[in-house]
C-alpha cells in the first residue's frame, strides 16, 4: 500500500522535503503517533466487520455484543452464499454488468480520444463539450426518462441495460482520460507509421493502442469500481430478484426477514461486496491514484 | 499527408461515442423536460398540463423540507470534509514508510461501495448489536446504547460519521496533489525568513493550493446535493420522512408513488442548481488546464 506515492502525478515535491529538513525528533514522533492513530481509526470500522462475519450467526447477533468472536465460523458466509437466488447470481450480474461496462466504456473513448486527440475536425470543441456533458447532469435526475425508455427498449432487468447506465456516467471521465493519453504521444512516431505504409486502422492499433495501454487499464479499472457500487440505478433498474446486483441484494439481507435481521450474514455481504474493491486498489492503486487526479485536478 | 488529416475517418471514430450520447442523454434529456410538463404515471394515462407541476412543487412543503435538508447535510459535511482532508494532506505528505502507508489506509474506503460502507456502518450504530455504541458505553460517553436513526439530527450525525470515514481520503489526495506542486524554493525561501510551520502552512500553502482546494470543495458539495444511498440505508427517510433528500425524494414520487411527471419537475428543479455547479467546477478545470 505504499507505492501510492510513486503514482506519476504524486512526485515528491517542495513541501515534503522542507519539512523533513527543517523537522526536530518530537515532530516525527508526533508526526508517527497521529499516523497510527489514524491507521486505528480507519481500519478498525472494517476489522469489526470481519470479526462479526466470522462469528457464529447467534454470537453476532447477541445482545449486548462482543468485539471478538469467541468461536469462528463460516456459516455467516453459509447463509449469504445460499441467500434467495444465490450469492453467486448476485455476485455474477454485477460482474457480467461491470464487464459490459467496460467494454462499452473502452469501445466508445478509445476512438473517440484518438479523433479528438489527432485528428483535425471541424465543431472538434464542440464535439468534446458535447460527450463531457453528460459530466453537469445529474444521472440520478434522469432516470425516469431512461426507465420509460428502457420500458420500450427492452432493457430494464437486463444486464446490458444497467451496463449502458454505468456507461453513461463513466463515459466523460473516459473520454477526457483517453484524449489526454493519445496527445502525450509524439507526432513524429504516427509520421514515421505513415512512411512505412500504415493505413489509419492499422497506425490505431499498432502505434498507438500499446503506448495508450496504461490509460485504458485506467479507464477499465474506474469503470469497474463504479459499476461494482452503483446502487440507485441498479435499484431502479434491476427489479426483479434473479437479476440485483451485489449492493442491492445486501440491501435486502438488511430489512431482514419478518423485521429480523441476520447481522452476520450482513457484514458477511459487506465483506463479500469490499473483497474485489479492496483487491483491486492494493494491486493497481499506481493507475487509480493517477487516474483520478488526471480527471480532477489538470 | 497525414492520414489523421482525413477529416471523414476522423469523424467516423467520434461518431459512436456521439450517438451514444445522443440516444442515451440528449433524447431522455428533451423527454424528462416533457414528461415534467404532464402528469405521467407509471400506471398509465398522462395528459399535458403545462407549468403544473412545477407550480405543485413550489408549494409542495415535503419536497422543500427535503432540498433544504439536503442543504444542511452539504453544508455541514463538506467543511469537515475539506478541513480534515487539508490537515490529512499535510499530514501525510511526507515520504516515510509509516506516513506514506497511512496515506493508503486512509483513502482505502473511497474504493468501497457507498452503499456496503452505510450498511456497516449502520450496524455499528445499531442500539442493540452495534458495537460503536457497545463503545462509547466503554468508554464513558454513553449511559447505555442509544437509537441513533429515530431523531432527524442524530440520524444525521450518524450518516455524517460514516461518509466522513468513507470519502474524507478524496479531497486529501486532490489536495496533496494540488500541495506537490508548490516549488521547493518558495518553501525553502520561507523557511530561511524563520516562517514557523503553521505560518507557512497559512501564507504558502494554503493560497497557493486554493485551486486543488476550491475544486475538492466544489466536488464534495455536489456529490453532497445528490446524496441517496447513504440515507436510503441508514435512515430510510426515519422519522417521518425528516431524513429524505432531494434525490430520495424523487426516487420516491417516481418509483414508489410513480407519479413521473411530477417526479420529472422535481428532477429538474434539482438538475438546474447541480448544473450551475456542475459548469463552476469544469471552468476552474479548464482554467487549471489552460495554466
Amino acid at each position: 500500500m505504499t507505492d501510492i506515492v510513486s503514482a506519476p502525478d504524486v512526485t515528491t515535491g517542495g513541501i515534503v522535503e522542507a519539512r523533513q529538513v527543517g523537522e526536530t525528533g518530537a515532530r516525527r514522533y508526533l508526526v508517527g503517533a497521529i499516523c497510527i492513530f489514524m491507521i486505528t481509526i480507519m481500519l478498525t470500522p472494517l476489522v469489526l466487520s470481519f470479526l462479526a462475519s466470522v462469528k457464529t450467526p447467534e454470537a453476532a447477533s447477541a445482545v449486548p455484543p462482543t468485539y471478538f468472536p469467541n468461536a469462528l465460523s463460516l456459516e455467516n458466509y453459509l447463509t449469504v452464499a445460499t441467500y434467495q437466488a444465490g450469492l453467486w447470481t448476485y455476485v455474477s450480474n454485477s460482474l457480467i454488468v461491470a464487464f459490459l461496462t467496460i467494454a462499452l466504456c473502452l469501445g466508445l473513448a478509445v476512438p473517440a480520444g484518438y479523433a479528438l486527440a489527432r485528428y483535425r475536425i471541424p465543431f472538434k470543441e464542440l464535439f468534446f463539450l458535447l460527450l463531457l456533458a453528460s459530466m453537469m447532469i445529474p444521472y440520478q435526475a434522469m432516470l425516469t426518462p431512461l426507465y420509460l425508455l428502457f420500458s420500450e427498449l427492452r432493457l430494464t432487468n437486463n444486464h446490458l441495460g444497467l451496463a449502458i447506465i454505468h456507461t453513461i456516467l463513466q463515459l466523460p471521465f473516459s473520454v477526457y482520460l483517453m484524449r489526454n493519453s493519445f496527445e502525450g504521444i509524439p507526432k513524429e512516431l504516427e509520421e514515421a507509421a505513415v512512411m512505412d505504409g500504415c493505413s489509419s486502422l492499422q497506425i490505431l492499433r499498432r502505434v498507438f493502442l500499446p503506448l495508450v495501454l496504461p490509460g485504458m487499464v485506467t479507464v477499465a479499472l474506474f469503470a469497474f469500481i463504479m459499476s461494482w457500487n452503483e446502487f440507485i440505478a441498479a435499484l431502479v433498474f434491476m427489479s426483479r430478484e434473479t437479476s440485483f446486483t451485489v449492493p442491492v441484494m445486501l440491501t435486502g439481507v438488511s430489512t431482514g426477514i419478518f423485521g429480523v435481521v441476520d447481522w452476520g450474514a450482513l457484514q458477511a455481504g459487506v465483506i463479500v461486496s469490499i473483497i474485489p474493491c479492496v483487491l483491486i486498489y492494493i494491486l493497481l492503486q499506481r493507475y487509480y491514484v493517477s487516474g483520478l487526479l488526471s480527471g480532477a485536478v489538470k | 499527408m497525414l492520414a489523421t488529416n482525413n477529416r471523414l475517418v476522423g469523424f467516423l471514430y467520434l461518431t459512436p461515442a456521439l450517438l451514444f450520447v445522443a440516444v442515451f442523454v440528449f433524447y431522455p434529456l428533451s423527454q424528462l423536460i416533457y414528461i415534467s410538463m404532464t402528469s405521467e404515471s407509471l400506471l398509465g394515462g398522462g395528459q399535458f398540463v403545462w407549468f403544473d407541476n412545477y407550480i405543485q412543487a413550489f408549494t409542495d412543503r415535503d419536497f422543500w423540507r427535503s432540498f433544504w435538508f439536503t442543504v444542511q447535510y452539504t453544508v455541514i459535511i463538506t467543511p469537515i470534509l475539506i478541513g480534515l482532508g487539508f490537515l490529512l494532506a499535510l499530514l501525510v505528505a511526507e515520504n516515510r514508510p509509516l506516513v506514506q502507508f497511512t496515506r493508503g489506509v486512509i483513502f482505502l474506503p473511497v474504493v468501497i461501495g457507498l452503499a456496503s460502507s452505510s450498511l456497516l456502518w449502520v450496524w455499528l450504530f445499531d442500539q442493540q448489536v452495534g458495537l460503536l455504541n457497545k463503545l462509547l458505553v466503554d468508554i464513558g460517553a454513553l449511559d447505555a446504547p442509544m437509537v441513533w436513526f429515530n431523531r432527524a439530527h442524530l440520524g444525521l450525525f450518524a450518516v455524517i460519521v460514516s461518509v466522513v470515514w468513507k470519502i474524507v481520503g478524496f479531497g486529501m489526495i486532490i489536495m496533496l496533489a494540488g500541495m506537490q506542486t508548490i516549488g521547493q524554493d518558495i518553501v525553502e525561501a520561507s523557511m530561511i525568513d524563520g516562517a514557523s510551520y503553521w505560518q507557512r502552512v497559512r501564507r504558502i500553502i494554503v493560497p497557493l493550493s486554493s485551486r486543488s482546494i476550491l475544486l475538492a470543495t466544489l466536488i464534495s458539495a455536489i456529490g453532497s446535493m445528490l446524496a441517496f444511498d447513504q440515507f436510503y440505508l441508514m435512515t430510510g427517510g426515519a422519522p417521518r420522512g425528516q431524513t429524505f433528500t432531494s434525490v430520495y425524494w424523487i426516487y420516491q414520487n417516481s418509483f414508489v408513488y410513480f407519479k413521473l411527471g411530477y417526479g420529472s419537475a422535481l428532477s429538474i428543479i434539482l438538475m438546474v442548481v447541480i448544473m450551475c455547479g456542475a459548469a463552476l467546477q469544469i471552468a476552474i478545470q479548464r482554467r487549471g488546464e489552460a495554466q
